[in-house]
């Protein structure tokens, strides 16, 4: 796993309450880690902080699963 | 309006809970105080260096076999963030008086007809402080989108909705020091007219932080003198007050329809029998000199219970240990009770957990229900010299056994508005 991906599933877990293993690429915030939208909006901010990078709210909404927050936040990085 | 209702009906108290800086738990925290204990200390959560008072009521910190609050075991930590102290504490005096009641109903029928009226006097300041500072560092962007919900006063009684699926009224009450009294007689009325059969009512408060201690500290309202002996803080009538000890905490109580209660076999506590309410029209922080406000509350009370003074044992006063407002209200009190205040005990629990604002008229509701269940009067602490002499007994130092059939409870808050409950023992 990179290192990406480790740091979000960290904060995923911290900021969900959520078990580890639950916290597959897959797993959509809202449909099976329990989120609602308040916390969807609480994880890009803290993606934001954590990585120093921008989510405006256009593409935050596209982010639902946790590999979608992945790939956005490695994208962001690379450019 | 009211042309459904043949008549009022009953209200009875079937659960409660609180947590407060005598700890959590009702038979817990009652026990500490008619053991003439004080909850109070110094302030070590915050630097303090730069208020003139130091000291505080603060929920002890631990586990909850020690009757303590270490939140975690109460609230999941992912809902913790998203509410300020103040809710935290609704939430678990919520618990302890729901599972006291036995009320947590699973049908929809029963579900609709239980509201939730928790108030707060000032909600959640520290988190609007926090947030202040926030977009004060330019981090507006990062304000986090549970600021609002986590500060509303009304969320207490959101919240426990939402646990417990209760779909009654959904109200709260915001009056500052009188907020208690009021959510209580307010919940009360509601099952009286028949807007809800059960009521889940009360205060909670948490603003015992840097920005509520300097506020209140700003108004002159706070004890100064006694940061090295915080015990001796808090001392009402005492001719040394010399301002109140702020204190945190929540009270919750479930009220029910008398009928209700007794088809399912709940446990009663008492009864609520009066209600009373006024307005002082004098000033914004100081009570009007006469003691004319809390008279009238007083007597309306009485009056809605249908119980002349002398039927009154106990009653619970607001005396916050302010240097004007004590004797104030004892004066109210011998206008009121006239020769029937030789008989008559009245003391002030704020002496052991200091003033909780909008949550002291929730835990003092419950500590005069107590009074009436045990027959004990609870001590005034630190009364040593009496700033003046009364007929009326304060149980200075030394809880008191006494029969206790009928309890009155007083809080008054800034704005001039006072508020009297009465209770009765069930019958």
């Amino acid at each position: 796993m990179s290192e990406t991906a480790e740091k979000v599933k960290k904060i995923v877990v911290e900021h969900l309450g959520v078990e580890e293993a639950k916290v597959t690429p897959e797993a959509s915030f809202i449909d099976d880690l329990g989120a609602d939208s308040l916390d969807t909006v609480e994880l890009v901010m803290a993606f934001e902080e954590a990585f120093g990078v921008e989510i405006p709210d256009d593409a935050a909404e596209k982010i639902t699963t946790v590999k979608d927050a992945i790939d956005y936040i490695e994208k962001q990085k690379a450019a | 309006m009211f042309g459904h209702l043949a008549a009022p009906r009953r209200v009875v108290v079937t659960g409660m809970g609180i947590a407060c800086p005598l700890g959590l738990g009702v038979e817990h925290v009652w026990k500490r105080m008619t053991a003439g204990e004080s909850g109070l200390g110094a302030i070590q959560s915050f630097d303090v260096s730069q208020l003139p008072s130091k000291v505080a009521g603060q929920v002890p910190q631990g586990p909850k076999a020690e009757g303590k609050l270490d939140v975690a075991e109460w609230i999941p930590v992912k809902d913790v963030k998203k509410m300020d102290r103040f809710i935290q504490l609704a939430l678990v005096a919520a618990e302890e008086a729901v599972q006291d009641a036995g009320w947590l109903p699973q049908d929809e029928e029963a579900r609709t007809r239980t509201g939730v009226m928790i108030g707060s006097g000032i909600g959640g300041l520290p988190t609007i402080y926090e947030a202040s500072v926030q977009i004060y560092q330019g981090k507006t962007r990062r304000l986090s989108p549970f600021f609002i919900p986590s500060a509303l006063i009304n969320l207490a009684s959101g919240h426990v909705s939402i646990r417990y699926g209760f779909k009654g009224p959904n109200h709260s009450v915001v009056t500052a020091c009188a907020t208690g009294v009021h959510a209580l007689g307010d919940a009360a009325r509601l099952i009286a007219l028949g807007d809800a059969d059960v009521m889940v009512a009360g205060g909670a408060e948490a603003a015992v932080s840097e920005i509520g201690m300097a506020g209140f500290c700003a108004s002159r309202a706070l004890s100064t003198a006694f940061n090295d002996t915080p015990t001796k803080a808090s001392r009402p009538w005492d001719k040394d007050r010399d301002g109140f000890v702020m204190g945190e905490g929540a009270g919750v109580v479930v009220l029910e329809e008398y009928e209700h209660a007794k088809k399912r076999g709940a446990k009663i506590y008492a009864e609520v029998v009066g209600y009373g309410m006024s307005g002082d029209a004098h000033h914004i922080t100081a009570p009007s000199e006469d003691g004319d406000g809390a008279y009238r509350s007083m007597k309306a009370a009485l009056a809605s219970a249908g119980v002349r003074p002398d039927q009154v044992q106990y009653v619970n006063a607001h005396g916050t240990s302010t240097p004007m407002g004590d004797d104030i209200e004892l004066g109210a009190v011998e206008r009121l009770w006239g020769d029937a205040a030789k008989g008559l005990a009245m003391s002030s629990t704020k002496s052991a957990v200091g003033h909780l604002l909008g949550a002291a008229g929730a835990v003092e509701g419950i500590f005069s229900i107590m009074a009436i269940r045990d027959g004990i009067a609870p001590p005034t602490l630190n009364l040593d010299n009496p700033s003046r002499e009364s007929p009326i007994d304060r149980v200075a130092n030394v809880a008191q056994q006494r029969k206790i059939e009928v309890a009155l409870s007083n809080s008054f808050g800034f704005g001039g508005t006072n508020a009297s409950i009465v209770f009765r023992k069930a019958a």
